[in-house]
């Protein structure tokens, strides 16, 4: 048992998380850095169309016109001084990563080139092919690399934090499981800022990676900071059927259609002016509409990129055609590929204000784990990599001066005794035929028919229970592995855990939103309802345990709300 | 349909290995992934692996499937077996790597390596206000090479690394040409110089293993070739590598075959007394054997070197080679 201490402590090591420790890094601050995987496995490389950068190319329109953008698709729900911030900045960190060395594909004169995205009038997309998120992943790690980053900060690789530490009312870092050993070990920190990305594994399928569990926003949860939002998971209109695969945005940038079973591209009835590249919500439910009414074949309708042709499919798409050809035996250059919407992305996370600090002191969040919120009810595609860059770095430029000189009690060994506790009553419970991954699955399954996309009242009542069943099946079931060194087996159950926190959340802010505005769907509120409901739903544990639900309102600039057309 | 399954377990404490034996329901589509996550989660809780996204990108699951490093989550079981029921696949942990425990190795090994070649972008000057400008041709070429999901298939294969625990393998050195290919790397020439060293790029005996297994296509060994050709070009020639590559060119050049007899020295360097005196019972051997044929004793560009017939068609087949500019990165079909 040991204890570590930093300046700053940064939980996560997906974009978010590197570009926090970079910038806290160069700022003079000690930073350690955790992550439950390898930097480089974490899910930001999946992302896979590009990054948007506004005001940086010439036909891309002004900085502006990207924030109206932005809010339109949040419905306006989006806090719009976070969406100016992430507008205005969002250029100079694209700008930033080719300049670390991203391998940006170009046009003919040698500048980026870019390509359209759902929910924007102009291509403002900047792009690696379709391995977008792997290379400015991959990138930020090298620079981590570097020589004189490497020997200054230390990197927890393979540790799995349990829970966080709160001491009188500031969060002080974690309790952390270094994997290949089992033991336990106290991070503490001057300021802590979680980067753990999203929480997809809650439904099934969904596009996320078996990592994406919801571990920092469930912590947070538990720690007593405010979750904002989690009614409003974005569900992607283009992923492949029964693995949930996603397939991007970016192939309609590039210009590919959706065609129903009839051949039609179905979307001019729902979006006339922007087609294919309409809002993600609206396009997912116009394709979920098409497959309700019968113009789908198997529950998919199908994305054609045979016109794009072979050259382009192959330079920019590449990634793409190899999972088709991987995974479902499709060449996309001569066939229809079948898609489905999906679970893709969390809006919803840890309450920020716009340098990504919660309300709890010393505890900081950014990328798809916070809600500051720039996406509102609805993200914009490329927004996300933006997301991570912009305020990965804001957090980390607020927390090092702010942490300058301020002194903090030691944090005693003993903290780590709750988290060995509870660790020790799992491995002991004996086997009773149940299963973490059984309730995974039945959490999932029911998840996403009673919370997906069209949301009723006795849905979301029916999932309400069911979500309580599957907590008094979680409380007694046991793990099968009783080892110390790389016990998986463990590390799904402690994550079980954390996914049935926030299923609860979202079930109960969606119970809540009685309008339906972007992801949210409500059939019996089918409307929006600003006079009610322009306002943020978040959730709260209080000291005696039980749970406050409160409202935020929305930050309102420059755009009033105004009736959503695409 | 079932499949056998045969995965080979170490012991993270005693250090013993085993074997243990499932059988799984499968249909077409599933792979190998798939197949071990379903016994994770159903039949044997122990069993230790990595994984993450399931769709080849975040490079966890390499691991030697029959025998061959290979990414799990693209190996479809049905191609493994070919349909045949009986066939048991075998499931190990990546090779030249310490073993944690069942399918997760330490790939310490593997970072070390890429940090050995300095594997970030080293501009010089004054940053500019835009991007850099560089042709697509060059970021595609590059865009091939970033493929590379660090999965470790290449280096669990490497023939070399089973030999000599030096070498720098393949992908660090796939790596490295991603900045030596980059225009906005300032330190081309130094980096072509580090690699040039012993462990790097002379070090590869060409077995291709690295290309077999890559899943994405990286190919490494042609990355590895096409940094061979831009040191010679640079000429950073003072090592065994370049001075076998120019002793061989120049063999074939002025006499249309391979001189065996001059190979070693120019190679090794003429003067190179310590080294001749070793490979000189080697020679003797050689020459007892009728293998150093007397007319190769002159060497190769001296007055009386032999010659064979049509040596105009083999002057041909270089000028024309010559012209040629160096290939660029292709991209070779991935090893699924």
């Amino acid at each position: 048992m040991a204890v570590y201490e930093h300046d700053v402590l940064v939980i996560g090591a997906g974009l978010a998380g590197m570009r926090a420790a970079l910038a806290a890094q160069q700022l003079g601050a000690d930073v350690g850095m955790v992550s439950k995987v390898h930097p480089v496995r974490s899910h930001s490389n999946a992302a896979q169309g590009g990054i948007n950068g506004p005001g940086l190319g010439e036909d891309g329109g002004p900085w502006e016109e990207h924030a109206f953008e932005t809010t339109k698709a949040s419905d306006y729900l989006g806090d719009q001084d976070a969406i100016e911030i992430l507008a205005k900045e969002g250029g100079r960190e694209v700008l930033q990563a080719e300049h670390w060395g991203v391998v940006f594909s170009r046009k003919p004169d040698g500048r980026m080139a870019v390509r359209r995205f759902g929910g924007m009038g102009k291509a403002r997309t900047f792009f690696v092919g379709a391995i977008t998120g792997q290379a400015i992943l991959h990138v930020l790690y090298e620079q981590l690399l570097k020589p004189s980053v490497y020997q200054a900060m230390r990197t927890y690789e393979e540790w799995f934090v349990t829970s966080l530490i709160v001491d009188d009312g500031q969060c002080r870092g974690c309790v952390a499981m270094n994997i290949r050993t089992g033991e336990l070990h106290a991070i503490t920190a001057k300021a802590t800022i979680i980067c753990t990305g999203g929480l997809g594994r809650v439904y099934e399928p969904s596009t996320n990676a078996l990592i994406c569990t919801g571990d920092g926003i469930a912590m947070a949860y538990r720690a007593g900071a405010p979750i904002m939002d989690m009614e409003m998971v974005q569900i992607h209109p283009t992923t492949l059927k029964g693995s949930g695969v996603l397939i991007t945005e970016g192939a309609r940038g590039e210009g590919a259609y959706l065609l129903n079973k009839d051949g039609e591209r179905f979307m001019s009835k729902y979006a006339p002016n922007l087609m294919e590249l309409a809002s993600r919500d609206v396009v997912s439910r116009a394709e979920q509409t098409e497959i309700d009414e019968g113009r789908g074949v198997d529950g998919c309708v199908f994305l054609d990129m045979r016109h794009l042709g072979e050259q382009l499919i192959k330079e920019r798409l590449e990634e793409i055609y190899e999972i088709a050809r991987d995974l479902v035996n499709i060449d996309i250059t001569k066939e229809l590929l079948p898609i489905q919407p999906g679970v893709h992305y969390i809006m919803g996370g840890i309450k920020t204000d716009v340098d990504g600090l919660s309300p709890m002191p010393g505890l900081y969040a950014a990328g798809e784990a916070a809600c500051v919120s720039v996406h509102g009810a609805n993200r914009v595609g490329a927004n996300s990599l933006l997301d991570t860059l912009v305020f990965g770095r804001r957090a980390a430029e607020h927390a090092v001066p702010w942490l300058q000189g301020k002194k903090f009690r030691p944090i005693p060994e003993s903290v780590v005794e709750k988290d060995r506790k509870m660790i020790a009553e799992i491995v002991d419970r004996p086997a009773n035929g149940d299963r973490v991954a059984k309730i995974r699955r039945d959490m999932g399954l029911s998840m996403s028919e009673n919370v997906g996309l069209f949301r009723s009242p006795d849905k979301l009542e029916k999932q309400k229970a069911i979500l309580k069943e599957l907590r008094a099946r979680y409380e007694k079931v046991g793990v099968e592995d009783k080892g110390k060194v790389f016990n998986t087996d463990l590390l799904f159950h402690i994550e079980l855990g954390f996914m049935l926190d926030c299923a609860d959340m979202i079930v109960t802010s969606a119970i809540e939103r009685k309008e339906s505005r972007g992801a949210h769907t409500r059939l019996d509120y089918p409307n929006r309802d600003d006079e009610h409901w322009l306002k943020h739903i978040a959730l709260q544990r209080q000291p005696d345990g039980t749970e406050k639900m409160f409202y935020i309102p929305v930050t309102i600039t420059q755009f009033q709300p105004m009736e959503r057309k695409y | 349909m079932k499949v056998k399954l045969k995965v080979k377990r170490t012991d993270p404490g005693t250090g013993e290995t085993s074997y243990s034996r499932y059988q799984i329901d499968t249909v077409e589509s599933t792979t190998l992934l798939d197949a071990l996550i379903q016994v994770r989660e159903y039949e044997d809780g122990t069993l230790a692996l990595r994984c993450s996204c399931r769709s080849a990108i975040c490079g966890s699951c390499a691991m030697r499937v029959d025998g061959r490093a290979r990414l799990a989550c693209r190996a479809k079981v049905i191609a493994i077996t070919r349909g045949n029921q009986e066939h048991e696949i075998t499931v190990e942990p990546m090779g030249n790597m310490p073993v944690i425990k069942d399918l997760v190795t330490d790939m310490e090994l593997f970072w070390s390596k890429i940090r050995q070649v300095k594997p970030y972008l080293q501009p010089e000057g004054p940053e500019p206000e835009g991007e850099y400008r560089v042709p697509n041709e060059a970021m595609l070429d590059l865009t091939h090479t970033m493929n590379c999901i660090m999965c470790g298939a290449c280096v669990s294969d490497c023939t070399v690394l089973e030999v000599d625990k030096n070498f720098i393998a393949p992908a660090a050195l796939a790596k490295a040409y991603r900045f030596v290919g980059d225009p906005r790397d300032a330190h081309q020439v130094e980096r072509l110089r580090q690699y040039s060293e012993y462990g790097g790029i002379w070090d590869c005996t060409r077995c291709n293993m690295c290309v077999e297994v890559c899943p994405k296509g990286v190919a490494p060994m042609n990355r590895i070739l096409q940094l061979r050709e831009m040191a010679i070009e640079a000429g950073i020639t003072n090592n065994a590598g370049s001075r076998h590559t120019k002793i061989f060119t120049k063999s074939i050049e002025d006499g249309g075959r391979l001189n065996e007899v001059w190979m070693l020295p120019g190679s090794v360097g003429m003067f190179n007394v310590p080294r001749l005196v070793k490979e000189a019972p080697g020679a003797l051997k050689m020459l007892r054997a009728g293998k150093l044929p007397l007319s190769q004793m002159i060497p190769p560009g001296a007055p009386g070197s032999h010659k064979i017939s049509g040596m105009d068609r083999v002057k041909n087949v270089i000028r024309k080679s010559a012209a040629l500019k160096p290939k660029k990165a292709e991209v070779v079909s991935d090893g699924a």
